[in-house]
């Protein structure tokens, strides 16, 4: 009965307008989403040469797999994406605090803190090599400053990602911060009075109110930043181009130089690859962190 | 044939028909061609001297000059643009392994039968056909993959030119002690500079296997097993360990290199030739310090030069004018063409066209390139114009190994899984 019910509305909503109305999108959606999907999921399976193909069946993902570099792509991606999206939690939770107090320019330091989101990702990523530069960088200068001899920050393989992650930090924590600062705001100023009444000094009441209440900015974070470093390119190819050798490489990466190559059926296949990571790890997760959410 | 239309309908048109008096005015009518090249500087600006060559001797015709990127995004453009039909009517590039992998008789204009054939060396012939069929004409020079020195560092020190891999590490080693100067510059910034080691050693290769390609391409010869063809990888992890490289190699450029070897802050960059001609155009006044010469091997009477062809330029199969297409072709391969070329951007290496020839006052690193390719001179073309098979990973490798990542054995063997890849890509018999 209640499916049927169920039915009964979605069909109600569907007779909210004549089936032409929906075409455009609908058109809209098969040409430049349905398509693509298909035909990627079908040229997965062949030997591609923009010219010609051959299909293969699943040799490409046999290849892909076997591809030495890969593996090293698939552990950077995952420390990545852990290292950003938990810098940028923690971070982002401070900063949201700090800028929700009573500190002075409020307004000005919330747009000082946003402003790394709005510049162009290449640009940062070419700024801050020369910033990192071995020799002649701003930051070993500094440290030369201090007596010491700063490391090769984006080409000693024991940095390289690393200082890549922390660029990433730096651009992508605004976002996380205003996020933030959205759900700090939105929590009762009651709650805190009460909790001041009752004695709780400033650690109890972040750890009892605002972490717990914060949860849905909290989620929201984790899955964006989560996702963002899973895929993330542009930053790390406009740093280290995956390098040096392969030490810098990601997923995404080894995809973008397969296809560089010419391998265009092979990348492809490593696009399916990188679907299914990103579902696999977000989808669970999300539906983890919401549930839990609606239990609290 | 198109001559034979056009005087029908002129004919027509003195007899007074409005319609074929505008089909022929038509006719007669401007043909521009578009030309695609790549963007470096030299040869944009040698592409549109020739396209204003051209013009001035056929003023009907119009040559546009359209410039993509270089390097492999230039090749996903040019693979793109032939597999979507947006080809331009003319376009430069790669001959050798690169230029196989284009689809050359669906795509290309045969130009076989033209009559400037027999005045192109074979050697480049080779290089630009398929199945008998010619399907490109050079254009600008061929270059060689060995070392610029800087002469005036030679000089202080009473260094000879090195003939073997161990007298050039001697140089190495009295350039060290005396301070204050690079021995060898490495730019891993631009990662295509590190494979010069690997790339440029391969004369010495084929003096050792002389049927490495065939065998190579065949899927029964490895780098890895290989002794001679391994030397490549070892050299480069020796000058790393030695201590030889630059501080900054990491994150030094292609053009850092440059600087560094016209001004004497390091004595030798490994690099393809056609860099003299960058530093003609961004360190003019010290183009008369860098000379040239082969990556020395191990046996001083067989030393010589792994060569680099000549790039190609080649018609579109599509194109709506292929008689203009070929009569533009027939130039840029004339006398008159290269000509026109060393004008705009000066000589950088010699011409595969039998009749060109180069200017007196070539500066010294063309001139030490030139004898390799002169009566007597030894060279052999890079394993890219032998064989179709090359891995797109060799420049990370080459990074690692420079960099002491990876074990110079080690990263052969990544290289021979490497080209696997392309073997197969290309659907040669023997890898499956």
């Amino acid at each position: 009965m209640m499916t049927l019910g169920k039915k009964g509305s979605r069909r109600g909503l569907a007779a909210a307008y004549p089936t032409w109305f929906y075409l455009p999108a609908a058109i809209v959606f098969g040409v430049l989403f349905l398509f693509p999907t298909f035909a990627s999921l079908f040229f997965s399976l062949t030997r591609w040469t923009l010219f010609q193909y051959s299909f293969i069946g699943l040799d490409n993902f046999r290849q892909f797999f076997s591809e030495p570099f890969l593996v090293w792509g698939l552990v950077n991606t995952l420390i990545y994406a852990v290292v950003t999206s938990g810098s940028k939690v923690v971070l982002g939770m401070l900063l949201g605090i700090l800028l929700t107090s009573n500190v002075m320019v409020r307004g000005l330091l919330r747009a000082i803190v946003f402003f790394p989101v709005l510049v162009s990702t290449i640009g940062v990523g070419i700024t801050f090599t020369m910033l990192m530069h071995p020799t002649n960088g701003l930051i070993n200068d500094v440290i030369a400053v201090l007596g010491m001899k700063g490391p090769a920050w984006l080409t000693d393989p024991r940095f390289a990602l690393l200082s890549v992650a922390f660029v990433d930090v730096w651009k992508g924590v605004g976002l996380a911060t205003v996020i933030y600062i959205a759900g700090i705001v939105s929590i009762p100023s009651e709650y805190y009075e009460a909790a001041k009444m009752d004695g709780a000094n400033a650690l109890q009441r972040f750890w009892n109110i605002t972490l717990p209440l914060a949860r849905p900015a909290t989620v929201t974070v984790i899955i964006l930043s989560l996702i963002g470093g899973l895929r993330s390119f542009d930053l790390i190819w406009a740093m280290t181009k995956g390098g040096p050798g392969f030490t810098t490489d990601v997923v995404a990466s080894v995809i973008y130089k397969q296809y560089q190559a010419g391998f265009y059926g092979l990348s492809t296949a490593g696009n399916v690859v990188l679907f299914v990571l990103v579902a696999a790890i977000v989808v669970p997760l999300s539906f983890v962190l919401n549930r839990k959410e609606v239990e609290a | 044939m198109s001559h034979a239309i056009s005087r029908r309908l002129l004919v027509a048109a003195a007899a007074g028909s409005a319609l074929a008096l505008s089909f022929a005015a038509s006719a007669q009518a401007e043909v521009k061609l578009n030309f695609l090249v790549d963007n470096a500087p030299a040869t944009v600006k040698a592409s549109e001297a020739l396209a204003a060559a051209f013009h001035a001797k056929n003023p009907d015709i119009t040559i546009e000059v359209e410039s993509r990127a270089a390097g492999s995004e230039g090749d996903n453009i040019v693979k793109t643009r032939l597999a979507t039909g947006e080809m331009t009517d003319v376009f430069m590039y790669n001959a050798g392994s690169l230029f196989h992998a284009l689809n050359p008789p669906q795509n290309m204009l045969d130009l076989t039968d033209e009559p400037y054939q027999s005045d192109i060396m074979d050697i480049f012939k080779s290089v630009v056909s398929e199945n008998g069929h010619v399907y490109g004409a050079p254009y600008q020079t061929a270059m060689g993959g060995g070392v610029l020195y800087n002469k005036k560092i030679y000089a202080e020190l009473g260094l000879q030119i090195p003939k073997t891999w161990a007298d050039f590490m001697k140089n190495n080693e009295a350039i060290k002690a005396k301070g204050g100067v690079t021995p060898v510059i490495q730019t891993f910034k631009d990662t295509w500079t590190s494979q010069l080691f690997m790339l440029g050693d391969f004369y010495n290769v084929l003096q050792a296997v002389p049927d490495f390609p065939q065998k190579y391409t065949a899927n029964q010869i490895k780098y890895a097993t290989t002794p001679a063809a391994l030397r490549g990888f070892e050299h480069q992890a020796e000058v790393f360990k030695a201590g030889f490289l630059n501080e900054d190699f990491g994150s030094a450029s292609y053009d850092d290199g440059l600087r560094m070897v016209s001004k004497g802050e390091g004595a030798h960059y490994p690099m393809l030739t056609f860099a003299i001609g960058n530093i003609n155009e961004n360190y003019k006044d010290y183009i008369n310090d860098v000379g040239f010469f082969a990556l020395p091997g191990d046996d001083a009477a067989k030393n010589g030069l792994t060569a680099w062809m000549a790039n190609g330029i080649y018609g579109y199969a599509q194109t709506e004018h292929p008689a203009e297409v070929k009569k533009f072709i027939a130039f840029v391969a004339s006398k008159e063409g290269c000509d026109t070329q060393t004008e705009a951007v000066g000589a950088i290496g010699p011409y595969m066209t039998k009749s060109c020839t180069l200017p007196a006052d070539v500066p010294p690193a063309v001139k030490d390139l030139v004898a390799y390719f002169a009566e007597g001179g030894k060279n052999a073309p890079a394993l890219e114009f032998l064989s179709p098979v090359k891995g797109p990973a060799l420049e990370q490798i080459t990074v690692e190994i420079g960099s002491g990542i990876r074990a110079p054995l080690d990263g052969a063997k990544l290289y021979d899984d490497d080209v696997r890849k392309q073997a197969l890509q290309l659907g040669l018999p023997g890898w499956e």
